[in-house]
């Protein structure tokens, strides 16, 4: 097992020298990806006797030979079809994890600037930028599947929005997988960085053009200075057969702003690293979700919310659907460090089981260093309330219809917070498919 | 229309129900009255069909067909509907969407086309002015954050727009100040036609005041004690409950229901 593990893990050596060879970049970005690339052979793929890996094993990922994206495929590709129309001026196609410049449109972007990580690195006007807050949030020292996506960090996306710009338009940035063969893996990287009072909406979308075995582990990395502001979703609907690792790292300024909705529907495992730092007072935060996991299904959810300085407030919902023989796992971690007073921070996490093979481990965890705070947090599992299938039989609802129906308005509770039309309603389509249902 | 022959019925194996024997006609309104404990609730629950409850006696026959054996959405369809004593919250399901579902269930029963959400929405409108209710509660989820009187109206609104041939109404002026009970009961009185009946279930008198039965009823430890008509109510009220004889089985029955009118 443990020779099997290398030999795997030498796989990516070998893609890493290709990397380094084709897509060269600054001396200062050399040293950070062999250093990520020399973690990550130390540190390998996260196994379940870590602590927070203990319910979701990558075994099957370690094993399998995934081979590193070197390139964009298929100019053909038809990047429209994911693109939600509230964005049609301002979209972003990473294709591969390659930002795509004919699939993407800045129209809508204003002052806004939104290029290749890689070229802001080694561009003068954005690299002070780029090199102070990338790999910052989502350090790699640590974290095996950081090291991983940062050793192979070739192109991605930088968004930076100038003190004081407004973003009206929300902007997307579509990552796909398009692979013309199974076990392709794609390394997605995104850095914003929000400065002081500017405000945007920011849509993340992981799709696949084909429902392939492939491997996509990203990395969004997001700083909002004092007084900025950030809707942030993320709707993740890999293939079926898909492993999706991914990290969502926040820092928050003074009185900052971060509002982020995170949808899991696909891949056959997939696993979201939240953590947002309030490291300056006043900041705001809500960390919302979603999960819907059906059969052969693997969703797991690893949030940190770190009130480091006082004033703060966070709100938490996250709500899971699991049916068939899926497995969800849902840990919260909530720390008020020491100083944090007046902290307000608030969890929930509630999951809904609707079949008897389905399964959910959840975990929420408050740990206060601080005596003037108010902290609450819970977590539910249960079924179909009988009580309410019997009100909606009463009015002439069949069981089945009458159950979908409920399962339905259990996931609206996180839906109808979306302020994006067109995901709302996509959401709305995705669940009463899955479900079997139709309203209109 | 409704039968109902010897009822015995309970709960978790405690049987509250011990012989009920009632027939309703169309176009009449009857009263089900009773103390705390003494069936009420239990007989509308079995007629809507609640799963807890347990049928252990009797039939009870619904325009020519045995109701227990048809399920709570069937009997739904067929046209039964019980308002809620205590409706349910059901977050995230809209008010119209939820309403439409089940109109277009029994539309779907009936044989008849399904209506769209802009036809449906019409037909709302029109249904909710019987019980006085804002647009605003259409796009709501349903009965969540609504207060008791709300719930209510809702429960008669839903009543307007699914047209039972029977309507069985569980302690509906429970919770209700005078004003919003007056607004239940002139929606409950305009939905009463002559091819339809209702069963009102209360504890008080005051909601008879204004949906006047033909026909009161009152149970007393899962018997119907005593019967007659709107001046029982009346009489219940000025004397209280104790002074009902609790009878033995089989001492009333259909044959004297029909004696008394």
């Amino acid at each position: 097992m443990v020779t099997e593990l290398a030999r795997k893990e030498n796989n990516y050596q070998t893609a890493f020298q290709t990397v380094r060879e084709s897509s060269p970049t600054v001396p200062w970005l050399e040293l950070v990806r062999n250093s990520a690339m020399d973690r990550f052979e130390q540190l390998g793929f996260p196994t379940v006797h870590a602590e927070e890996w203990k319910y979701t094993n990558l075994a099957p990922l370690a094993k399998q030979s995934f081979m590193p994206a070197t390139h964009a495929t298929n100019a053909s590709l038809d990047g429209a079809q994911f693109v939600y129309p509230e964005t049609a001026t301002a979209h972003l196609v990473v294709v591969n994890g390659f930002l795509s410049e004919e699939h993407s449109v800045r129209t809508g972007l204003e002052n806004a600037i939104a290029i290749d990580l890689l070229s802001a690195v080694a561009d003068a006007r954005y690299n002070k930028i780029a090199r102070s807050y990338l790999a910052r949030n989502a350090g790699y020292h640590n974290n095996g599947l950081a090291a991983l996506n940062t050793a192979f960090m070739q192109s991605g996306l930088f968004l930076w929005i100038p003190r004081n710009v407004k973003i009206e338009t929300p902007i997307q940035v579509t990552f796909v997988t398009d692979a013309e063969h199974d076990d392709a893996a794609s390394f997605p990287r995104l850095l914003v960085v929000a400065e002081e009072n500017s405000s945007a909406t920011l849509i993340e979308s992981f799709v696949s053009t084909r429902n392939r075995q492939y491997f996509t582990n990203a990395i969004a990395e997001v700083v909002l200075k004092e007084g900025a502001r950030l809707e942030h979703y993320r709707m993740q609907r890999e293939s079926d057969n898909a492993f999706h690792t991914s990290i969502t790292s926040a820092s928050l300024g003074r009185s900052a702003s971060y509002d982020t909705t995170s949808v899991n529907l696909g891949g056959r495992l997939s696993r979201h690293d939240i953590a947002v730092v309030l490291d300056h007072e006043g900041a705001e935060c809500w960390v919302d979700g979603l999960y819907l996991a059906g059969a052969d299904q693997h969703t797991d959810t690893h949030s940190v919310i770190d009130h480091q300085q006082p004033h703060c407030t966070s709100h938490q919902l996250y709500k899971g659907i699991l049916d068939g023989n899926a497995r969800g796992v849902f840990n919260g971690k909530i720390f008020v460090r020491e100083g944090a007073q007046k902290t307000d921070a608030m969890q929930t996490n509630k999951n809904l089981l609707l079949s008897p093979q389905a399964r959910v481990d959840t975990k929420p965890q408050l740990e206060i260093y601080a005596d003037d705070v108010k902290c609450a947090h819970g977590a539910a599992v249960g079924q179909i309330d009988e009580e309410e299938l019997f009100y909606l039989q009463a009015r002439g609802i069949n069981p089945e219809l009458g159950r979908n129906l409920l399962t339905y308005g259990f996931a609206e509770e996180v839906i109808g917070k979306i302020k994006i039309d067109s995901i709302r309603s996509q959401l709305d389509e995705i669940v009463l498919r899955q479900l079997n249902t139709q309203l209109e | 229309m409704l039968e109902i022959r010897n009822l015995h019925a309970g709960i978790d194996g405690n049987e509250i129900l011990k012989g009920i024997n009632l027939t309703i006609r169309k176009g009449e309104i009857h009263a089900i009255m009773g103390p705390n404990g003494s069936g009420k609730s239990t007989l509308a629950k079995v007629l809507a069909g609640h799963p807890q409850y347990e049928v252990t006696a009797g039939e009870v026959i619904y325009e020519g067909k045995n109701l227990l054996e048809l399920s709570p959405d069937e009997r739904a369809r067929a046209g039964v509907f019980m308002a809620f004593q205590y409706p349910i919250e059901v977050p995230g399901v809209s008010n119209a969407q939820f309403l439409r579902l089940a109109y277009n269930e029994k539309r779907k029963h009936l044989g008849e086309e399904e209506l769209d959400p802009l036809e449906f929405k019409d037909l709302l409108k029109e249904r909710a002015k019987v019980v006085e209710m804002d647009a605003s509660f259409m796009t709501r989820s349903v009965n969540e954050g609504f207060s008791g009187g709300e719930k209510k109206r809702n429960e008669i609104l839903q009543m307007a727009v699914l047209e039972p041939k029977l309507a069985v109404l569980d302690e509906t002026d429970s919770g209700l100040d005078i004003d919003a009970l007056r607004v239940v009961a002139s929606g409950v009185n305009q939905l009463l036609t002559p091819d339809n009946a209702i069963i009102v279930v209360t504890h008080y008198q005051r909601l008879l005041n204004y949906i006047v039965p033909d026909y009161v009823h009152v149970l007393a430890s899962g018997r119907i004690a005593r019967e007659g008509g709107k001046e029982l109510a009346l009489e219940l009220e000025e004397k209280g409950y104790d002074w009902i004889k609790v009878p033995t089985q089989n001492e009333v029955g259909p044959a004297k229901l029909n004696a008394a009118n």
